[in-house]
């Protein structure tokens, strides 16, 4: 075991070192998927952030009680439940989000981020850290989502929350909000998180 | 010290006179002609787009070399000029300017780039960058002018390929004829116009042995195969094989483009593959897809087979046993 990191730097490593995005690589169905407008990638994220943080304080809390045989599937339980809840809740208060995001919703089920906190953190670690954990890897997952669907919108619309940003000069690249230009941005990214990685790394040592 | 005749010296001990810049170069003289040909159609609009192409992939070369700290002297080893002349001659003459430096960046950061430089490259460069525009631009990709010599006023027209897919029947003027198609005297991108051109251009290729004459038959003979048969099978519905094979991309394609050294197989059994994905592809989307021209996304979409294809037409090595590997 480790040592215990300070609650900080537990809630601080979803940020950028364990960013569930840029450096875990977890998560990029809806990452690809739904980053096309800044609005869209942005509720993805507070829905998701929500069953995780849920589902990360209901694990950590009934830890004991779950037979490590059948842990995946009490973990899917009760993350499907909180999906189930946010599915409904967008569906109900945010109809025209709810439909952008179609599938992507119920698929936050089997998004690797939620389960893999549970099954790497929730399960083995006290409550309090459990959620400060979670906080950090949803605050990480939905700047990442921000950042790609920033770029997205700004370069495939000219637009920022469907403000119009770019004068009338520009022409919109459609391509960035087609499945194409999703790849095309998050691999630039994901090659400057490692730049920068890399960068950092050296000047450090 | 007459008695030091005895040479040890590791491999490769037989060295080709060739070097990458001499075999650039010579592509680059051989698309001259079709060059020449594109401007005498378009004029000014098809000289403005050639030197934006070929400065802009020269500027982004030099601006990666400088960053990934690289020889700037290989920026004139010629692969650069040649993405920039090959993307050129598959834009259309009316794109605007800045839509044309788009694509030329694209071109080398995406397509070549990205993947390490030269000879680390999956997909033509030049492909890449006409991809992006095309998917990011549609609207001013497919807006196609008259050459200047055919005299019409009009401020659209339509490619032979896109009259055969959009219009109802093919009685209805849709086919141009071909004497038209070879000399060039149709409305298209820059370079894919003048078969005649072009040809000249590939002959003096093969002549040198710069490109593999296995990959243009290969794409040319799979694409009357298959245009062939549905256009014996209904004559009055299919366009006949040779109009497939003199209209749009594909001579420039299949001679300049899908013989690429670095996105093409290496032995000749993998290169017949290749070619022939290519021309099957190519009639596939033409004739059964919603764009009316596949040349493009036909190479691309081989290109990504290309280490797939070399890794099962491996030559077994002498004494190696049959699925041993």
């Amino acid at each position: 075991m480790p040592p215990k990191k300070s609650l900080g730097a537990e809630y601080l490593k979803g940020l950028w070192d364990e960013n569930p995005v840029f450096r875990q690589l977890l998560g990029m169905c809806p990452t690809l998927a739904v980053t096309n407008a800044v609005i869209n990638g942005f509720a993805m994220g507070l829905a998701t952030a929500f069953v995780l943080i849920l589902s990360s304080l209901v694990v950590s809390s009934i830890k004991k009680l779950i037979p490590s045989q059948v842990r995946i599937a009490t973990y899917i339980v009760i993350i499907a439940s909180f999906v189930t809840i946010a599915d409904r809740f967008l569906a109900a208060f945010f109809p025209p989000i709810s439909k952008a995001l179609g599938p992507y919703v119920p698929l936050i089920v089997v998004n690797c981020i939620i389960l893999g906190r549970q099954e790497a953190f929730s399960s083995k670690n006290s409550i309090g850290r459990s959620l400060v954990d979670a906080l950090g890897m949803s605050t990480g997952f939905i700047l990442a989502l921000l950042v790609l669907s920033s770029i997205r919108e700004l370069l495939g619309a000219g637009t920022f929350l469907s403000y119009q940003v770019l004068g009338s000069w520009f022409k919109p690249w459609i391509i960035m909000i087609l499945p194409a230009g999703a790849f095309i941005t998050l691999g630039v990214l994901l090659g400057l998180a490692i730049l920068i990685e890399t960068k950092t790394k050296t000047r450090s040592s | 010290m007459k008695q030091n005749t005895f040479v040890l010296k590791s491999s490769p001990h037989f060295r080709d006179k060739d070097s990458v810049s001499k075999i650039m170069y010579t592509v680059v003289l051989s698309l001259i002609p079709a060059v020449i040909a594109s401007v005498y159609f378009f004029r000014l609009k098809a000289v403005l787009i050639y030197i934006t192409c070929v400065a802009t992939c020269l500027a982004t070369e030099a601006v990666f070399l400088k960053v990934r700290k690289k020889d700037l002297r290989s920026l004139w080893d010629g692969s650069a000029i040649i993405t920039g002349m090959l993307l050129a001659m598959t834009l259309p003459p009316s794109l605007s300017l800045d839509l044309v430096i788009i694509g030329s960046v694209m071109a080398i950061a995406l397509g070549k780039q990205v993947f390490g430089g030269l000879g680390y490259n999956v997909f033509n460069p030049a492909l890449v960058g006409r991809a992006f525009l095309q998917l990011a631009f549609p609207v001013a990709m497919t807006t196609w002018i008259p050459p200047v010599t055919l005299n019409v006023n009009t401020a659209t027209f339509a490619t032979p390929l896109g009259n055969l897919k959009f219009q109802s029947s093919l009685t209805q003027g849709a086919l141009i004829p071909l004497k038209d198609l070879f000399w060039g005297n149709v409305g298209g991108c820059l370079g894919e116009t003048s078969a005649a051109a072009l040809l000249l251009g590939a002959l003096f290729l093969l002549f040198r042995r710069v490109i593999d004459w296995r990959i243009p038959a290969g794409v040319i003979s799979s694409l009357i195969l298959f245009t062939g048969a549905f256009w014996l099978a209904q004559p009055d519905s299919y366009a006949s094989p040779l109009f497939h094979v003199l209209a749009g991309g594909l001579i420039i394609g299949a001679f300049f483009m899908a013989t690429d050294m670095v996105t093409s197989p290496i032995n000749p059994l993998g290169t017949w593959i290749y070619a022939l994905g290519i021309g099957v592809l190519v009639g596939l989307i033409r004739l059964f897809g919603g764009f009316p021209e596949g040349v493009m996304f036909s190479i691309l979409f081989m290109n990504t087979f290309v280490p797939l294809i070399n890794r099962y037409t491996r030559p077994r090595i002498l004494g190696e046993r049959r699925g041993a590997s």
